[in-house]
């Protein structure tokens, strides 16, 4: 498609070498205290993977023709859902609970986003306020039943993924102890899930209409695809993969249903943008904003970094999107009928 | 973005409620509570006394001006969902003044109401250059605005306006600097009232003048009905793009005033203000109408301020209000389902009548015979 236009625009564009430089500073910063990769990584690592699913799901659906502005409150409820059935169970069932909370997680994404499904495609609303309207509710309607149901507004578990080196793999100079020792294994499941996703989308009939129903619906429909039923598959997936990450937010990292997922939903969406609706493109924009976040966490902690104020290491990932979104924007790779109607 | 209003508005609106309200009474049964005694605490919490009365109105400023913000926004077919960046922003500024600066009380007013409003236009016009220049989603840009004011803020104030006890809020703004007024205070026998209040209605009613009566308010309307027709006219839009942003954001700056200096005294940080999404909310139901707005945000000021006295007096959880709120906006999003319903109904009256009067027709006829 306009693949070489927007690689085009890239290279030409000042702002894109502006961004470069950056980016490149940025790693030659942290090569230099070359220990730190080692440290810094697996943290990385755990940052980006709920960001790389959240965005995944938003891929497939406006790669369906459904702008979805809820991913943050589809994240949300799969942090709600996954924390409550892990607390409720992990009592009787030891470490089996996690996994089915991640199941829950998932299945309570995808039960919300119907939500925005029926209003978008059969009441054609206006996506973006459908969107907002998932994030409002998600918010208020988690915290009420985690009063209601757990008896405070934080729902704690006790358990948590064991990091694990895996073997063999792991025992390969330099890459075995950067990417195979002391992971989740919730991140193999997530790069699974990727790869597949990437598969189904981009190398089988059923993706080539999903992605079709985005860029010209009625093309597609002439054909005779239902494309009521993609665009529900798409925001089906969007919420189930929004689910999964919120709950391997739980899962890895944080321990504890808080309320809230801090913008990582719509972190998401701009890496979603700034990945230009392409699997491999979200895959670097979430790695890259998982590596900022971590960065901003432990920049303190490095003396090397703790020279530089600590709200610059804040506002970098989101001033480097509004400033990746000026590059990626003019020449946009969006489906062309997303948020639209059909 | 086109946010279509139909010309039963009002209907909608009310349906809307009443559908949110029922979805909040069928919630409040689901954990065994009666929702008739919810709402009625909900509404007397709201309302029960001046100072009650008071205190939903002074919620419902900060709301009014965040709305209007939106509806703006809306008008020129933008939407600004980072009203609450524009807030803290605002906010901050007055805040600023407020400790910094000891003038006579009413050249302070203005001078406090400019910088608030300058400081939420300077947040909101950012987003808008972007768009008009680099045609970047104002919604992507105006979130990570959120942020980054949101992170400017927590490592500004502690360094800046720490207060003496807490790290995490600033210091307190003297009495007399704040917007609150004795007299004000004393009609409604204490709470957060403030002249806010007189700032929010001035707002409805210059941006309703703006809109309905300026060739700006025009131009605005025009680039958010359809923006090749309007360049076509020869409207510039993307000027007209940067102008809205950053009257919108200059809208939510006062909005940040009105609460950072006027409802609370200091600016806590670590705390995203959600009214910035509130006024999502109130521009929606008040179908981005000024006078709407000012209505709707009434409505969502009594039950934020009402929500913590029915927590008090039964089992609800105070999260109850903003399920409320969330299941009206959906249901204003999916107005078209009213708007079906209503027709139906009309059309149903209609042919009522038309067979009615075909009957009584027919009567004639057969009595002609």
């Amino acid at each position: 498609m306009n693949n070489t236009t927007t690689k085009q625009s890239l290279f030409t564009s000042p702002l894109g070498i502006a961004i470069y430089i950056v980016v490149g500073l940025v790693l030659l910063a942290v090569m230099a205290t070359n220990h730190l990769i080692g440290m810094i990584l697996p943290y990385a690592i755990a940052y980006t993977i709920p960001l790389l699913m959240t965005a995944l799901g938003g891929l497939y659906s406006e790669r369906s023709g459904v702008t979805n502005l809820g991913l943050e409150g589809l994240m949300l409820v799969g942090y709600f859902a996954s924390a409550l059935t892990i607390n409720l169970t992990e009592q009787t069932l030891q470490a089996s609970a996690l996994p089915l909370g991640l199941l829950a997680g998932v299945l309570a994404g995808a039960l919300f986003s119907m939500l925005h499904a029926f209003a978008s495609i059969n009441l054609k609303a206006d996506q973006v306020i459908s969107g907002t309207a998932i994030n409002m509710l998600a918010s208020a309607l988690t915290v009420y039943l985690a009063r209601t149901i757990a008896g405070s507004g934080n729902v704690r578990i006790m358990l948590g993924i064991v990091r694990r080196d895996i073997p063999g793999l792991s025992k390969i100079p330099g890459i075995g102890t950067l990417f195979f020792t002391q992971s989740y294994w919730s991140t193999w499941v997530a790069l699974i899930v990727w790869g597949a996703s990437w598969f189904l989308l981009y190398k089988t009939s059923f993706g080539l209409r999903l992605r079709a129903c985005g860029e010209h619906p009625s093309a597609v429909a002439s054909a005779g695809v239902n494309v009521y039923g993609m665009r529900y598959f798409g925001v089906g997936m969007s919420g189930a993969l929004a689910g999964l990450g919120g709950s391997i937010i739980l899962i890895t990292y944080s321990g504890e249903f808080n309320g809230t997922v801090a913008g990582l939903g719509f972190l998401s969406i701009a890496a979603l943008i700034f990945g230009q609706w392409k699997p491999l493109g979200i895959l670097g924009a979430t790695f890259f904003f998982g590596t900022a976040t971590t960065i901003a966490n432990v920049s303190q902690v490095i003396p090397q970094l703790g020279v530089i104020p600590p709200v610059i290491f804040k506002v970098f990932p989101y001033v480097v999107t509004l400033l990746a979104l000026i590059v990626f924007s003019k020449r946009s790779a969006a489906p062309k009928a997303v948020g639209e109607a059909f | 973005m086109k946010v279509k209003i139909k010309s039963n508005a009002f209907l909608i609106a009310v349906s809307a409620v009443i559908l949110g309200l029922l979805a909040g009474g069928l919630l409040m049964m689901s954990i065994g509570s009666n929702p008739f005694e919810g709402f009625y605490y909900l509404f007397r919490g709201g309302l029960m006394n001046m100072e009650r009365i008071g205190n939903t109105i002074s919620t419902a400023i900060t709301l009014m001006l965040v709305g209007l913000s939106v509806a703006f926004a809306f008008k020129t077919g933008l939407f600004n969902i980072g009203a609450a960046g524009q807030m803290l922003v605002g906010g901050l500024c007055a805040t600023l003044v407020a400790h910094y600066v000891f003038i006579p009380r009413p050249f302070y007013l203005v001078v406090i109401i400019f910088c608030a409003f300058l400081g939420g236009a300077l947040w909101g016009v950012i987003p808008g250059i972007l768009k008009a220049k680099f045609n970047v989603h104002e919604v992507v840009a105006t979130i990570m605005m959120n942020w980054i004011a949101y992170w400017s803020i927590y490592y500004f104030v502690p360094a800046y306006l720490k207060g003496p006890s807490l790290e995490t809020e600033s210091k307190s703004i003297a009495i007399g600097q704040t917007l609150r007024s004795p007299w004000l205070t004393g009609i409604f026998g204490g709470g957060y009232i403030n002249l806010g209040i007189f700032v929010a209605i001035a707002a409805v009613f210059v941006i309703k003048y703006v809109l309905d009566k300026t060739t700006l308010g025009f131009e605005l309307k025009a680039v958010g009905s359809n923006r090749f027709c309007a360049e076509y006219a020869g409207i510039k839009v993307n000027r007209n793009v940067v102008i809205s942003m950053m009257i919108a954001g200059g809208l939510a700056g006062l909005a940040g005033m009105a609460y950072y200096t006027g409802y609370s005294r200091n600016i806590q940080i670590g705390v995203m203000p959600s009214m910035g999404f509130d006024g999502i909310a109130v521009a929606l139901l008040g179908a981005s109408n000024p006078i709407g707005v000012l209505f709707s945000a009434l409505f969502f000021g009594m039950l934020q301020s009402g929500k913590g006295f029915m927590n008090a007096m039964t089992e609800v959880p105070p999260e109850i209000a903003d399920t409320i709120i969330a299941t009206i906006i959906y249901f204003t999003a999916t107005s078209v389902l009213f708007s079906r319903f209503w027709d139906s109904v009309g059309r149903r009256k209609r042919d009522k009548a038309q067979q009615k009067s075909d009957q009584d027709e027919s009567k004639e006829e057969v009595s002609h015979e």
